[in-house]
């Protein structure tokens, strides 16, 4: 009961440390709305060859591109969050520390994230998103239910994220150096979660695999869920999609943290 | 668009403090062991250093002789890491790649794209990329401005005897960039192969030219937001928006736009001149602004503007730093 305290407070550290940097957040957002307003045009002229290209009209595109560009930051789609910090406590050596304490490392580092992502939702997804649909026509739900089940969904997408960028987080156990890693775990959410291009356009085989893989559930999903095409059923079978790769992958970081643990000397002195 | 947050290299500051400290010879007046070569063996090479550079172009010279020599320390420096570097090199022309990739899935869809076909998507694409890679290499940490001004190491570039703006910009000089610049050639080849570019003879010259005057209005917005980091420290994304944001935004034809964005970029941050004028009139259309003919050939004139508005952008910055002071 007072571990699960622990965590809480964890979260609510780390939501209140993104808050701190208000220009940075401001930034932010600014950088989301530019980005969103380049692709929707794209999108717009994309969507106006080929109407209903991948399932979703042009206001349905259009949504997905500011949905997207709302998730980017709280998913850490393009890096960022805890992975450099984690890596550079093992690099130092300092995770020494954090392996002392009487809390799980995952766990620890799951509700830091969680806090952060929280933070980031709120803090740069709520605006672009406002701007958006004052510049484009936008098919946002109204029901407050599809705003519950979206939340859930991105929930499940952050748990998803954190857990593939914890893996590449301690390779560095091995590495030292995770840069290269981070980079490729960059290219691989950027492309692979629908941030370019909606993984519903992907053509023939390649999209059936693309749409298959965990990064699916860290953009695509959600966003599909907000634009509801996960009717009734469907959407516990989104849900499930989620969470299934959300277990399996933080249970492959637990595996791959305790060999890191057992294997490899920590750096320092 | 996925480089900007990925950018973390893996080399401490301390690294860099006493790697830099090595690198830069000591500043002239400073204490010095022995009487010094030159009393020693009659009238030896004068050392360079040792005289506070006049005149601008010395200054000049002097910056860049600096730049390289920073360059070259992080060069060293990143191969200590090799298995890193290599992966992020490959990364780097990876990420390119996989960007393009969407626009050809963009493709496999239509035929053309607001008119444009995808092999002048591609000439678009490949200017802007080169121009903003090469931008990236040579510039590409003006981003750490701001967490230099908040962690105070940013005083220790101004008691160096070299000018802080060659410094700032050969921080952490990364080779790996010549992935994305790799990557952005190789597009612009494949896009040249099958067009018939208009303007006889002067075609490509046209396009080399504009190329490095992209590359100058993209490095002054790094300045630029370089500058801006000195009022706002947190705010280092911002300059993501027209640098990242805006190669985005190049790498699709203008007739994709509204013209009151094409009008934005063409009169207010002039990135028209990076690639949009020239490739235009190299494509043989007509710019959706109706501009004079002139305007296609303007981009150098363009570029030198913006290369000294940010130099003055970054001189009024490093004239109101105020050191943490701890």
């Amino acid at each position: 009961m007072r571990l699960r305290g622990v965590y809480f407070a964890v979260a609510a550290g780390s939501f209140r440390r993104y808050a701190t940097y208000r220009i940075a957040t401001a930034a932010g957002v600014f950088t989301n709305t530019v980005f969103g307003i380049i692709l929707a045009y794209t999108f717009t002229a994309l969507w106006s060859e080929r109407p209903h290209l991948g399932g979703y009209d042009q206001s349905q595109a259009l949504t997905f591109v500011w949905t997207g560009q709302a998730i980017l930051a709280a998913a850490a789609l393009i890096g960022g969050g805890f992975q450099e910090e984690l890596q550079e406590r093992i690099r130092t050596g300092d995770v020494a520390v954090d392996l002392y304490r009487p809390v799980d490392l995952q766990m620890w580092w799951l509700s830091a994230d969680l806090g952060r992502a929280a933070f980031h939702l709120l803090g740069r997804g709520i605006a672009p998103v406002v701007v958006g649909s004052f510049l484009f026509e936008l098919a946002l739900p109204v029901s407050p239910l599809a705003w519950l089940a979206f939340l859930v969904s991105v929930t499940l997408g952050v748990v998803t994220g954190f857990a593939l960028r914890y893996l590449f987080a301690l390779s560095a156990f091995w590495l030292l150096d995770g840069a290269g890693l981070n980079m490729l775990s960059t290219l691989l959410s950027m492309f692979f979660s629908g941030m370019l291009l909606p993984l519903t356009v992907f053509p023939g085989a390649f999209g059936e695999v693309v749409r298959a893989l965990p990064w699916a559930a860290t953009m695509q999903v959600p966003a599909d869920v907000l634009l509801g095409q996960y009717e009734g059923a469907r959407l516990s079978e989104a849900y499930t999609f989620q969470a299934v790769w959300a277990v399996v992958l933080m249970a492959a970081g637990r595996a791959l943290q305790s060999l890191a643990t057992r294997k490899v000397v920590v750096q320092g002195g | 668009m996925a480089e900007p947050q990925a950018d973390t290299d893996g080399v401490t500051e301390t690294e860099t403090a006493s790697a830099a400290a090595r690198a830069v010879p000591a500043p002239a007046g400073s204490v010095r062991t022995g009487a010094g070569p030159a009393t020693r063996n009659g009238p030896a090479r004068r050392d360079p250093w040792d005289v506070p550079p006049e005149g601008l172009l010395t200054r000049l010279g002097w910056g860049v002789r600096a730049y390289c020599f920073i360059a070259a320390m992080w060069i060293r420096s990143t191969m200590a890491y090799r298995t890193s570097f290599v992966m992020m090199a490959a990364g780097s022309f990876v990420s390119s790649v996989l960007d393009f990739v969407a626009i050809m899935i963009m493709f496999s869809h239509v035929d053309s794209l607001a008119g444009f076909s995808l092999h002048e998507v591609a000439l678009l694409y490949g200017m802007s990329a080169t121009s903003l890679g090469l931008a990236d290499l040579l510039l590409g940490s003006f981003d750490r401005v701001g967490t230099r001004v908040r962690d105070g190491t940013m005083d220790t570039m101004l008691v160096r005897p070299v000018p802080a703006l060659a410094q700032v910009a050969a921080d952490r000089f990364a080779l790996r960039r010549l992935g994305r610049i790799g990557q952005a050639l190789l597009v612009l080849g494949w896009a040249l192969a099958g067009l018939r570019l208009e303007g006889g003879v002067w075609a490509l010259p046209l396009l080399a030219v504009t190329v490095l005057g992209g590359t100058a209005i993209f490095g002054s917005v790094f300045v630029l937001g370089g500058a801006f980091q000195f009022i706002a420290q947190d705010a280092a994304e911002v300059q993501n928006s027209f640098t990242y944001g805006g190669a985005t935004l190049l790498e699709y034809p203008p007739t994709v736009f509204a013209k009151d964005v094409v009008r934005g970029v063409t009169f207010m941050i002039p990135l028209a001149f990076v690639n949009w004028l020239p490739a235009l009139r190299l494509l043989g259309r007509d710019d959706p602004l109706g501009l004079p003919g002139w305007a296609d050939f303007a981009g150098p004139a363009v570029a030198a503007g913006c290369c000294a508005l940010a130099g003055l952008a970054w001189r009024a910055g490093l004239r109101a730093y105020r050191s943490t002071g701890s």
